[in-house]
């Protein structure tokens, strides 16, 4: 055995010692990572599980299915469907240029998309996608996807869109949805979804909360690349309700267009006729023509404009609106898919405000439609009777003031039915003096005139019906007398909604309910609804005015009878100037409506009802400008006459209705 | 002490078999299984609760590493002395060859294709080194350790290989090759104040330094110092790993319920961010019991280091263990952000053939120390050669 090197022992004690001074090293890192990993896992913890979870899921949003829209029958009145379209993002592709052309050899996309969708991409973050086209069908679909290798950033996508089938005939009812705006953004994340539509107005606006449901939330695992590797099972989301309407979309289709025509003939443009007035008037067509290729003749073969106006048919006894038409309308098809700027700009430029639901919006003076409410308020007062008479020389004389008659001559001796029938003036200037403006200003609100029905669209206005404290409030002048008489044919301040004329009638017949006007069709909940306090004796004569307004000899309406149904019609006609006739003017011979400008004809309204012995609909009808109240009455019959040939009344000899001989009798009186 | 050795068999100067089979360290066997198979677990939660395509080939691998660790440990540790700067530079010359067939390949080439597995000749390099510098300074006497002539040789033994695998390029071997020899150097007993200087020279070389690293490399380092800057780029990777550790929590999100690991926001999973999935998966327990295990298992390295008479044997264990520590702390210093990514393996839990033989190689090195820790070497690495 050889002897120890005691140089070893030097570098045994060397080694020693620096080998603890390593260990100590090397657990003092060690130390080092337990220290780190206890700040990740413990401290920050929180923070990291909350990043781990935002690698881990995405929030998917699902929208939620739009509630329909059906009338009373069923029919479909607003829906949803498939709608294709092709969505770019820009940043998965080198050349967006490149690929909006590439695209553009397969689908057609117009030049106006284009630079849209280069504005678009300029704006937005570069993940976000565009959509270049909508609307596509399944043959340009396929196309796209079969290109797809050649198309980088090109995404198809497949939405729902609202459909109207009806257009613009009932735009007035549904109205429509569109974007929503940066201003409607209420923070609910559906609402940010590229292709969420709300309401703008109409039944979409009013029931947008109930028809939009609740979007369904899903959280989605993905993994780093993104791509979903499962569902997660998460709140479904609910479809929007649906909403019935009261509707009845024949009814309303058929209102619409003969609203339109007027006294007009609808003709397609190809017909020679239509030709022979381009060439005589050089009307640009584009301006007049119908959405269905047509174009009104007048009698003269003029080509003119579709009318202006509202058309309301309504249950007397529910309340419940069959029709609320209101011309001119527009295609709220349109608003889905994006209007542009000119066309929105022609929608607020027209002079007949089609963007205008003129039934609830509109506010006419009623002219001698408001006679009931005189005669019913002076009959109530006690201050005429059903004997009482009036003798009309053609003027009554208030001071230095004379109120013309519609008459020049005078209609003699009248009671109140003969001054209905023949809507007298002087008779309802001498009803208004004796009963005042307060008594007439009461039964016009009991009858639903001045102040809004709640009917369930959005924008109804009150109308006005003029009372001493208003005038005092508004225009800080003292009721005049002479006012008093001016409201007693519905002139002067009185303006009232076609739906309150069409209230109004139904209160009138129904044997003195206030009801009130609805489009939404309930459950049977009998609702109450609560009577008038109005004397059926009263009420009788008004009614029996309103029968010989149509059937009586002198009646002013006698083109509503409806003889081929033997349906006996009730009604009453109006007239409201909107121009003042000048004393001059009157001496020698005022100017005919139909020599008058558009915009200083009268309107021309009729309010309605059928069955004359036990009424059950009422109708309204008020045309803009029309030309006064003769060519209202021929729109409101057909009207009628729809509604209840719908009902059963059919117009036909072969099936004589039963109703045929208890009419007779009452018609015999007249 | 030497009349007391004259009664240990174990200073004969052949040990038979027997003999040497009882001296092994039965208990570091035991935790390095326990160490693998935390490593099967982990790789079998890699592969969404699978035995392939890694957790089954590792344990194989482990295996077959298990039998080569026995196999070193049997050797007669003159054997290996002398044997030592063939090792070396065998490894050096394939290191070589890395660094040509390198540049006909593409980017980091760091392997040699052997048709059944890849070589990797920076791993053997790492053991290799510590064999060739243990034998260098065993034949050195304390002072002779303290000239400065003396270094020379051991300095190119270290550089040759560190300049080899920087071109390759490969930072982290290169670091680790760098810090495994000066742990070498510390403990022959080269003076400390060369440390120092050496420290100083080197700090203020970083600016010149930086000029020759890679962009990709300077970019490691840059985004290891803000990895925040550039979340979606070169930070993406320490980011993630750090949500996945963090989001662990205390006791984790569960076994094979590691979200950021399963969904893929965790590169490389199954090699070098092993550690990650599990830190996710066990949470802060599992981890630190995972560091326990490799501190007793390194603990086993110093004991043995300290028990062996010969300064091989004491060099050969303690660098040996120096370098597997060097392993596993850059390891899981890089995932948890606290040093630049560089891809270091865990030893015994990484997927991965050479890391796992590197490692095998390593701990029959520190055991063969172990077996003949009473054997007296001379300086030539004979018996008796005074």
């Amino acid at each position: 055995m050889r002897m120890k090197n005691p140089k070893d022992q030097d570098t045994k004690r060397a080694f020693t010692r620096r080998s603890l001074i390593l260990g100590a090293g090397q657990l003092g890192l060690v130390g080092a990572l337990g220290a780190r990993l206890y700040y990740l896992q413990v401290v920050e913890a929180d923070r990291y599980r909350t990043l781990s979870e935002e690698n881990q899921f995405n929030l998917e949003l699902l929208p939620p299915t739009r509630g329909l829209i059906l009338d009373r029958n069923g029919v479909l009145v607003a829906s949803n469907e498939d709608n294709f379209r092709v969505d770019l993002v820009p940043e998965q592709t080198s050349d967006v240029r490149a690929t909006i052309n590439a695209l553009r050899q397969v689908v057609h996309v117009d030049d106006w998309d284009v630079k849209r969708v280069l504005k678009e991409i300029s704006r937005k973050r570069s993940f976000v996608p565009v959509t270049v086209v909508e609307n596509l069908t399944r043959e340009d679909i396929s196309r796209v996807a079969v290109n797809a290798p050649y198309l980088p950033g090109i995404r198809i996508e497949e939405g729902r869109s609202r459909v109207y089938p009806f257009g613009s005939k009932a735009v007035n009812i549904t109205g429509y949805v569109a974007a929503v705006s940066d201003t409607e953004l209420t923070g609910d994340p559906v609402l940010e979804l590229p292709d969420f539509r709300i309401g703008k107005s109409g039944i979409e606006k009013l029931y947008d909360q109930e028809m939009r449901g609740s979007a369904g939330r899903r959280q989605v695992e993905v993994n780093a690349l993104g791509r979903i590797i499962r569902k997660l099972p998460g709140d479904e989301g609910q479809p929007g309700k649906n909403v019935h309407l009261t509707l009845d979309m024949g009814l309303q289709i058929f209102a619409h267009e003969r609203l339109e025509r007027g006294s007009s003939e609808r003709v397609p443009i190809a017909d020679i006729r239509v030709q022979e007035a381009i060439a005589r008037s050089g009307v640009p067509k584009r301006y007049l023509e119908n959405d269905d290729g047509t174009v009104f003749l007048d009698k003269g073969g003029n080509i003119v404009q579709g009318e202006s106006g509202a058309a309301i048919v309504m249950d007397v006894h529910t309340g419940e609106v069959l029709t609320i038409a209101s011309t001119p309308g527009f295609d709220p098809n349109n608003f889905n898919k994006g209007l542009s700027a000119r066309d929105w700009e022609n929608l607020l430029s027209n002079p007949r405000h089609p963007l205008t639901n003129k039934a609830i919006a509109g506010t006419y003076p009623p002219g001698s439609t408001f006679k009931m409410i005189v005669a019913l308020a002076a009959l109530e007062a006690g201050v005429i009777g059903p004997e009482t008479e009036v003798y009309c020389n053609g003027h009554t004389d208030l001071g230095n003031a004379r109120f013309h008659c519609w008459k020049r001559w005078g209609h003699g001796k009248m009671d109140v039915m003969d001054a209905l029938e023949q809507s007298c003036d002087v008779y309802f200037y001498e009803a208004a003096k004796r009963v005042g403006i307060d008594r007439i200003s009461e039964m016009a609100r009991r009858f639903g005139l001045g102040e809004t029905l709640e009917i369930e669209l959005p924008g109804e206005r009150n109308g006005l019906i003029p009372t001493r404290e208003w005038k005092l409030a508004v225009r800080g002048e003292r009721w005049q007398k002479g006012e008093t008489l001016i409201t007693g044919i519905g002139q002067g301040f009185v303006l009232v909604t076609p739906l309150q004329l069409a209230v109004m009638t139904a209160r009138l017949v129904n044997g003195g309910y206030a009801v009130k006007p609805t489009l939404i069709r309930r459950e049977e909940g009998d609702e109450q609804i609560p009577k008038m306090n109005v004397s059926r004796g009263n009420l009788a004569y008004v009614l029996e005015g309103m029968r010989r307004v149509v059937n009586g000899a002198h009646g002013s309406a006698r083109s509503a009878k409806i003889p081929e149904s033997g349906v006996q019609v009730g009604g009453k006609t109006g007239t409201a100037q909107v121009r003042r006739i000048t004393k001059a003017e009157r001496l020698t011979g005022v100017i005919p409506n139909e020599e008058l400008p558009w915009r200083e004809r009268d309107h021309g309204l009729f309010v309605g009802y059928a069955p004359a012995e036990a009424p059950r609909y009422a109708v309204a009808v008020v045309l803009e400008h029309g030309g006064g109240s003769k060519y209202a009455v021929p729109i409101a019959r057909d009207i009628l006459a729809r509604a209840m040939e719908a009902d059963g009344f059919e117009a036909s000899e072969a099936e004589p209705v039963e109703i045929l001989p208890q009419a007779q009798p009452e018609t015999d009186q007249g | 002490m030497a009349t007391g050795m004259h009664s240990n068999s174990l200073n004969r100067p052949e040990l038979t078999l027997g003999i040497k089979l009882q001296q092994i360290n039965w208990g570091l066997i035991l935790l390095l299984t326990l160490i693998a198979s935390v490593g099967f677990a982990m790789l079998y939660s890699a592969a969404n609760g699978s035995w392939t395509p890694w957790a089954m080939r590792q344990a194989i691998r482990f295996g077959i590493g298990l039998v080569i660790t026995l196999g070193i440990a049997l050797i007669d540790i003159r054997f290996l002395m002398r044997w030592s700067y063939a090792f070396y530079f065998v490894s050096l010359g394939l290191l070589g060859v890395v660094e040509i067939a390198g540049e006909i390949g593409m980017g980091a080439q760091r392997w040699i294709d052997l048709g059944v597995f890849r070589l990797q000749p920076s791993e053997l390099m790492k053991l290799a080194l510590v064999l060739a510098l243990a034998r260098y300074f065993h034949r050195q006497t304390f002072e002779e350790v303290g000239r400065i002539r003396s270094l020379f040789i051991p300095l190119v033994l270290v550089f040759a290989p560190a300049i080899l695998v920087l071109r390759q390029p490969d930072l982290g071997t290169a670091g680790m090759i760098i810090l495994g020899g000066g742990a070498i150097f510390f403990l022959a007993g080269v003076r400390i104040w060369k440390f120092v200087t050496v420290l100083v020279l080197g700090l203020s070389a970083i600016p010149i330094g930086w000029q020759f690293l890679h962009n990709y490399q300077k970019n490691r380092i840059l985004t290891f110092i803000n990895p925040e800057n550039d979340p979606l780029g070169a930070g993406y990777h320490i980011l993630q790993s750090k949500i996945a550790l963090g989001s662990g929590g205390l006791f984790g999100k569960g076994f094979l319920q590691g979200s950021q690991s399963h969904l893929n926001f965790l590169p490389e999973k199954q090699t070098d961010f092993i550690f990650t999935m599990l830190a996710e998966e066990l949470g802060l327990a599992g981890a630190l019991f995972l560091l326990l295990l490799y501190v007793l298992a390194l603990g086993y390295g110093f004991a043995i280091a300290l028990r062996c008479s010969s300064q091989f044997g004491r060099l050969l264990a303690l660098g040996t263990t120096t370098t597997l520590f060097l392993y596993m702390f850059i390891n899981i210093a890089m995932v948890m952000g606290l040093i630049p990514v560089v891809g270091v393996p865990l030893p015994l839990i990484s997927y991965g053939g050479t890391a796992m033989l590197t490692a095998m190689i390593g701990f029959g090195l520190i055991i063969n120390c172990y077996v003949h820790r009473d054997i007296e070497i001379g300086r030539q690495g004979f018996e008796d050669e005074d």
